[in-house]
């Protein structure tokens, strides 16, 4: 008798290449084919949806059909390793970059490592802000801060985030070729942000994620613009909560 | 630890802030374990303050229990962490396999009915409740295909599960229906031999209908509302076993909070006559 691991084994062979696997059958076996299409299609189809919930920009920039079909690649050569969806396609932007026919847009595996990054931000771990009357002792001693385990500070080589930020209400473009710097976290009404930042205020909030001191960060900062300001950068990370209590000694 | 013997709802996020608004709160709701296996953020926050208020099941859908092999360990205990946190009062997962070789195929895959994969899941479920420290409830299958080498009728699979593991089942009448309508077999006949005994809760949802050359092929797609043949069995299910903790499951294009909340509402008017009946007999 065939045992289970060699019938799950050839089951799991044919959702990916349409052979029907021996001992599947029905009661007219001559429909034992259609009959598992079914299974191939929901497998399929609900993980090309979970890339669709998490890249949902990608799907508007190349199209629905287009999507599919690329998703069906990516799905057959990088299925999910662990039941946990929210964490799939961490390896999406890499296939988008490596797949030939989307050279001439490569602009969008970096709109997708902002979407990655979306996903990760709203999932992370909480973490309470800093209170005020802590902050400012924070800021001036050699201690540093810490920022909330959903920041991620992001540098890319195209104008993904003005693309990005044009389909979610920003301005419609024209973008011009260069790199771009963004922070993306999430706020303390939990939702997701993406704010674009000039290139010093990542370097100064890169510091301050690497747990150095406040003046340490500023002189990070204007190493590459001696003119560094850093309040607008606090401003921002002050107001959506995401500076937040060192625990690491 | 139970459900109440009322209706619930599967919880989506975008019902949030109407069920935490609505005034007359359903008896319970579930939720996939998988979606709440983050670090933080909405979803544990959403899931807290609905916790507060209403009865919990937790239902996995990634555990794997009928695949050959030893179940993932990491996910057994992300699912004791969950457990641990928000101490459902149900935790449920399917006879079904989900994982293969280290890959996650996001389906509740067919399981052939012989010895030795009735002594696979039984050793899988003993694992489960064992780490957990709880009884789990093992949902009946939808299934579109049967196996060559299948020996054992499921019902009768399932009712020896019971007996080898304690665990208890969740009785998925949508399931029942279209097992039976697409292998062409009576779902009467099937509920007739169901353990109903060992029942911990019931799962009502719609499916979609295909046609084949043999007849009908239904799909479990909980896209729809409750389908009148299911309604049908499920009030018999409940005139043979009394009240019982009833889910209205809608994964797929989810309708607003009260179009959802009917439907809970129509299990509990069956509920209700049933408790009426007993009453007055």
């Amino acid at each position: 008798m065939r045992l289970h691991p060699e019938t799950t084994a050839a089951f799991r062979r044919g959702l990916f290449d349409g052979v029907l696997p021996p001992g599947v059958t029905a009661g007219d076996p001559s429909e034992a084919g259609t009959r598992f299409a079914v299974y191939r299609n929901n497998v399929l189809h609900s993980l090309t949806e979970a890339l669709r919930t998490r890249f949902p920009t990608v799907e508007t920039l190349v199209g629905p059909e287009f999507f599919a079909a690329m998703a069906r690649v990516f799905i057959e050569n990088n299925p999910p390793k662990t039941p946990l969806l929210h964490d799939y396609g961490a390896g999406f932007p890499g296939f988008l970059r490596r797949f030939p026919p989307l050279r001439h847009l490569p602009y969008l595996p970096d709109v997708a490592r902002i979407e990655r990054l979306r996903g990760l931000a709203y999932h992370a771990a909480d973490a309470a802000p800093l209170p005020p009357e802590r902050l400012a002792l924070a800021l001036t001693g050699s201690r540093g801060v810490a920022l909330h385990p959903s920041v991620h500070l992001l540098n890319v080589s195209s104008p993904a985030v003005s693309i990005w930020r044009a389909h979610h209400g920003g301005p419609q473009g024209p973008f011009t070729q260069r790199p771009e710097q963004a922070l993306i976290a999430r706020d303390s009404d939990l939702r997701v942000i993406v704010v674009p930042l000039e290139p010093s205020s990542l370097a100064f909030c890169e510091a301050l994620q690497d747990g150095r001191a406040f003046v340490a960060a500023l002189a990070a900062a204007r190493l590459g613009t001696p003119g560094f300001e850093p309040a607008p950068t606090l401003a921002l990370l002050l107001s959506s909560g995401l500076i937040v209590e060192r625990t690491a000694p | 630890m139970s459900l109440p013997a009322s209706t619930g709802i599967g919880f989506k996020p975008e019902h949030f802030d109407a069920l935490i608004a609505w005034p007359d709160k359903p008896g319970f709701i579930e939720v996939h374990a998988e979606n709440y296996m983050g670090a933080g953020g909405a979803p544990h926050r959403m899931l807290e303050r609905l916790r507060a208020d209403m009865a919990l099941s937790i239902h996995g859908v990634g555990l794997s229990i009928g695949g050959p092999g030893r179940l993932d360990g990491d996910h057994l205990a992300r699912l004791r962490a969950l457990c641990d946190r928000y101490q459902p009062d149900s935790f449920s997962e399917h006879l079904a396999w989900s994982s293969h070789g280290g890959d996650f195929l996001n389906d509740l895959l067919p399981v052939p009915y012989t010895p030795e994969t009735l002594a696979t899941v039984c050793a899988h479920i003993d694992e489960v409740q064992d780490r957990l420290g709880r009884r789990l409830l093992l949902e009946n299958p939808s299934t579109y295909v049967l196996f060559e080498q299948s020996c054992i009728p499921e019902v009768d699979f399932l009712r020896e599960i019971v007996a080898r593991t304690g665990c208890g089942l969740l009785l998925d009448v949508n399931n029942v229906f279209v097992t039976c309508t697409n292998h062409r077999t009576d779902p009467r006949a099937y509920l007739a031999g169901f353990p109903l005994a060992a029942v911990g809760e019931i799962h009502l949802g719609g499916h979609a209908e295909e046609s084949l050359p043999s007849g009908p092929l239904l799909i479990d797609a909980h896209g729809t509302p409750v389908a009148d043949p299911v309604w049908t069995l499920y009030a018999e299910v409940l005139a043979l076993a009394g009240p019982m903790p009833s889910l209205i499951e809608w994964d797929n294009d989810v309708p607003d909070l009260p179009v959802l909340l009917a439907e809970a509402g129509r299990a509990q008017g069956l509920i209700n006559k049933v408790v009426r009946h007993a009453l007055a007999s």
